[in-house]
């Protein structure tokens, strides 16, 4: 990686950008449009990774990194693949009630690892579907057929199946012992599922699911900082990468004078604080050092370091300030924070290239990097390979930082616009 | 009141003959009845010597029924049990982990666990020389030992003698449910309290329910060395608890190395040998293992069955229990009921308070109502887990706009410095108000810390007024003004500090006027 000290902050990030961006390039299949979770081998494809692709492509086009007729066509193969494939109840077909599994194979786009009809990851895959509806807007026939493809993909999920007996929506369903036994509780990053459900044209959720799941809510402060509080960082940015919260709120923040945009710039503060703080002594933690979230991680046998026994997880939702935290970090989570925080994000990650310049060898970073748990050669430990996720949010999330594409382009959603309006908010770009 | 036990026997330890002298005297002989009772009391739990105590200091003629032990299920099958065990257990964590506090540790640690258990029946015998039978003789209260039965709405009959009674208080407990597992039965596991009469550390321990009880044997027979398994239906670790509470005992007792299956149930228990294999199912798949004893914390159910209250005239349900108002009264108004045999929270000092609270309502005119008591619980896992009032959930499912104060406990100076810095104090506000919904705290201590919380809950003190009370430096309960500092510090950056900063202004103006006056 080139001298990053002597880059221009925009210099900096499209290079960041487009290494990101290289991932959906190379974890396509480009027979079906899938997207695999992650670069290691045999990995399956991620719904919700695929749908962060939808929108990376439009991004390329945006930043002339890929021909739109390219986006367009591997856009309308994916399409096609979500048109054509099996829905039903049967364990290995492609999805349910409109919903898919949050796991297929790569190949044959068939439901894998036993995995659930997974509610939030298939919100994730319907951001994109509609991301790129609004992006193609031309009358040609192929942008046509995305239009259509997509508003009759999305005018097919039964969001009111899925809230199974209760009011609220369940984490996800599986053909083998039916609805999972848990919802959602507390802010999380369902916020764009309830968004969704609640502007569809055909299985409308009923506002008052919306209200019920935000009563697990929690105002809380933290470190002098009044937030609605969430541990992970990647509850505070997921719903973010496609809708603008800034300047709307919800009934909650109407309540508590702030909106969702601001409240992740308060997490963000909280976790750098955190880090600044501290409590578990790990290697590296500091104002320019921190990002606990989802991520990859060390797992393996407990270790005694430096006197302490440290307890590592494989890949895990990490959380803050209250754990779990193994002292792992993933700098995908920080970058991502740039379109809240520039402020803080852009010096950190370039102390975090001058620190740890293994990580940026090919200015693609890692799902995790743990300088607590060293390496057979004495570094910190890395993630091998990259995650579909972590590089998507990346794109999406530098891409609304630097010309707030996306944002703009789903404000002009039809689904957005009424699910946000349903949900109670108000004020702002929405009027 | 405990399950019927057999007569005790003296062929135990010295201690479980001191302890038997005092809570069931094998010679005992009940008194003679004689007239009309002010008030019988069935049961010899906390809430039942509780009320048999205070209605004895009110000058009433009381009885106090006992079908098996003095002290019931707080002393004789798990709360005194367990606290003792858990000290022990957390004495070799610290010698293990001796190095973080630094100090030397030994190069292997050897845990004895005959001696944790001699000692807790040390402790048991010696916490139930207060409640002994000849002490409550001493203070005027009638004790029967036998089984009650109602014979009609104010007769009750124990051991061949007929009790008649003014008003009667019913506190008879809960005993722990019987799991309906296939094969549990024919597996020969004995029932969850003789755990505390085993003299051997199990090496493979399955306990079947995660509740606070489980958590805090789980974690205690972790630490003497066993390899512990829960395993319980819920997907969610301590389901009740605040998630933030529940996901740092769940680190606490992962890094201890208790290993937690949720949202899985035991599906079957078959013996192969001195081992039970257990078959647990998780998301359609199931898997087995091996184990050497199995505990089931699924629940508790009340002791109902053997009272024939339909001859008094007293409703209730197999499962929840006795049904009272918010006066503790059932459905007879001569007959009240308390603790665990009619309320949700079953804890010893709830019982306490609850038994109280009744005996005071049956025999003194006035109605005080139990919704008025704030009532704090704890669990004692490491770090204990302590709440009293609301949860937020409660709170905004009443549409009270509610915030959190949270401290952690690594920013408090004391418990740093006594290397117990997990966990937080949290305290929920009424928004726009100093007024304390609730609290839960989550620290080494936090069942002392609570105390201090429950004292300004049930006064009526603010968070204002809590900020100016002075805590002794360093403490780990400074933790709770830490969180009222935080409040006092919004309340002048919100509006006052206008006030605030135009005094300042004009008492330096003032300041510079009169030094201009004194120059030459």
């Amino acid at each position: 990686m080139p001298d990053e000290g002597a880059q221009s902050d925009d210099a900096l990030l499209d290079r960041l950008q487009r290494a990101a961006f290289g991932y959906c390039l190379t974890a396509v299949n480009p027979e079906n449009g899938l997207v695999a979770d992650t670069s290691r081998p045999g990995s399956p494809c991620s719904i919700a990774v695929t749908g962060f692709a939808l929108t990376c492509y439009l991004v390329g086009v945006k930043r002339g990194w890929m021909q739109r007729d390219a986006a367009v066509a591997r856009t309308l193969t994916l399409l096609r693949f979500l048109l054509s494939s099996e829905q039903g109840e049967q364990p290995d077909v492609t999805g349910y009630q409109g919903f898919y599994y949050h796991f297929l194979d790569m190949q044959t786009g068939r439901r894998t690892w036993q995995s659930e009809l997974s509610f939030v990851d298939t919100a994730l895959l319907f951001a994109g579907v509609l991301s790129a509806c609004a992006f193609f807007d031309r009358d040609s026939q192929d942008e046509r057929v995305i239009r259509d493809s997509g508003d009759w993909l999305y005018r097919r999920v039964n969001w009111q199946w899925a809230r199974g007996a209760a009011t609220t929506i369940r984490q996800g369903w599986k053909p083998e012992g039916g609805f999972l036994n848990s919802g959602w509780n507390g802010y999380d990053e369902a916020i764009i599922l309830y968004v969704l459900a609640l502007g569809s044209p055909t299985y409308p959720l009923k506002a008052d699911s919306f209200t019920e799941w935000t009563s697990t809510y929690q105002w809380e402060n933290i470190y002098g900082h009044n937030f609605l509080y969430a541990g992970p960082l990647f509850i505070h940015q997921f719903s973010h990468a496609w809708i603008d919260f800034a300047g709307i709120q919800d009934r909650f923040m109407r309540e508590v004078k702030c909106d969702y945009f601001e409240n992740t710039r308060r997490a963000i503060h909280v976790q750098r604080e955190y880090a600044r703080r501290n409590p578990g002594g790990f290697s590296g933690y500091g104002k320019d050092f921190w990002g606990i979230t989802a991520s990859d991680g060390p797992g393996g046998i407990p270790l005694v370091i430096g006197g302490r026994a440290r307890n590592f997880a494989g890949y895990a939702a990490r959380g803050m300030p209250f754990g779990p935290d193994d002292g792992t970090i993933n700098p995908c989570g920080m970058l991502a924070c740039v379109a809240f925080a520039a402020d803080f994000v852009l010096p950190a990650m370039r102390q975090f290239a001058a620190n740890y310049p293994e990580a940026l060898c090919s200015d693609r970073l890692p799902s995790g990097l743990n300088p607590t748990a060293r390496s057979k050669d004495n570094r910190a430990w890395m993630s091998d390979g990259y995650f579909g996720l972590d590089q998507g949010i990346v794109v999406l999330m530098i891409e609304n930082y630097r010309s707030g594409l996306i944002w703009q382009l789903m404000r002009r959603c039809p689904p957005i616009q009424v699910g946000l309006r349903r949900a109670g908010f108000t004020g702002g770009w929405l009027g | 009141m405990s399950e019927p036990a057999s007569q005790p026997g003296r062929h135990g330890p010295p201690q479980a003959d001191a302890l038997h002298d005092n809570n069931h005297p094998p010679a005992w002989r009940n008194p003679t009845p004689v007239g009309t009772y002010d008030l019988v009391v069935i049961g010899a739990g906390p809430g039942g010597l509780t009320a048999s105590r205070e209605a004895a200091r009110l000058g009433a003629r009381v009885a106090l029924i006992e079908r098996s032990l003095i002290g019931g299920a707080k002393l004789n099958a798990g709360c005194v049990q367990t606290k003792a065990l858990i000290r022990t257990a957390r004495a070799y964590a610290e010698i293990r982990d001796a190095k973080s506090y630094g100090a030397v540790g030994p190069d292997a640690v050897h845990v004895s666990y005959p001696a944790a258990m001699a000692r807790m029946r040390d402790i048991q015998a010696r916490l139930s020389r207060t409640d002994s039978a000849p002490r409550l003789r001493e203070a005027r209260i009638d004790l029967y030992f036998g089984e009650a039965r109602f014979l009609s709405p104010d007769q009750v009959e124990v051991a061949g003698d007929v009790l008649h009674f003014r008003k009667a208080l019913i506190v008879t407990g809960t005993r722990p449910q019987v799991a309906d597992i296939p094969g549990l039965a024919e597996s020969g596991t004995p029932p969850n309290e003789t755990i505390f009469d085993e003299n051997e550390c199990p090496a493979r321990l399955l306990i079947i329910g995660g509740g606070p009880l489980g958590c805090e044997m789980a974690q205690a027979f972790c630490r003497f060395g066993a390899h512990v398994i829960i395993a319980q239906s819920d997907p969610m670790f301590l389901p009740k608890e605040e998630r933030d509470a529940a996901q740092v005992v769940s680190n606490a007792l992962a890094r201890d190395g208790v290993e937690v299956h949720l949202n899985t149930t035991v599906v079957n228990i078959r013996t192969k040998g001195d081992e039970k294999i257990a078959e647990l199912a998780y998301e359609g798949r199931t898997f087995a293992v091996s184990v050497d004893r199995i505990i089931t914390g699924i629940g508790r159910s009340p002791n109902v069955e053997s009272l024939n209250l339909d001859a008094a005239g007293v409703g209730y349900d197999l499962v929840s229990g006795i049904t009272v108002d918010d006066f503790l009264r059932t459905s007879n108004h001569r007959i009240y009921a308390a603790g665990d045999v009619c309320l949700e929270h079953k804890y010893a000092h709830v019982a306490e308070a609850s038994a109280r609270l009744a005996t005071r309502n049956a025999l003194l005119a006035g109605g005080r109502r139990l919704s008025a008591l704030t009532i704090p619980w704890c669990t004692y896992t490491d770090p204990e887990i302590a709440h009293i009032g609301l949860y937020v959930r409660e709170a905004r499912q009443r549409a009270i706009p509610v915030r959190t104060i949270t401290i952690l406990m690594h920013d408090v100076d004391r418990a740093v410095t006594d290397g117990e810095e997990e966990g937080f104090v949290k305290i929920h506000v009424r928004q726009g108000t100093d007024r304390i919904l609730g609290a839960t705290v989550v620290a080494r201590h936090a069942g002392e810390m609570i105390n201090g919380l429950s004292l300004a809950i049930n006064s009526g003190i603010g968070l204002r007024a809590l900020g100016r009370v002075v805590h002794a430096y360093p403490t780990q309960a400074e933790a709770i003004k830490m969180a009222a500092d935080v409040y006092r510090r919004e309340l002048f950056m919100s509006g006052p500090n206008v006030i605030t900063r135009a005094w300042l202004a004009l008492s330096r103006a003032a300041h510079r006027w009169l030094q201009q006056r004194r120059l030459p």
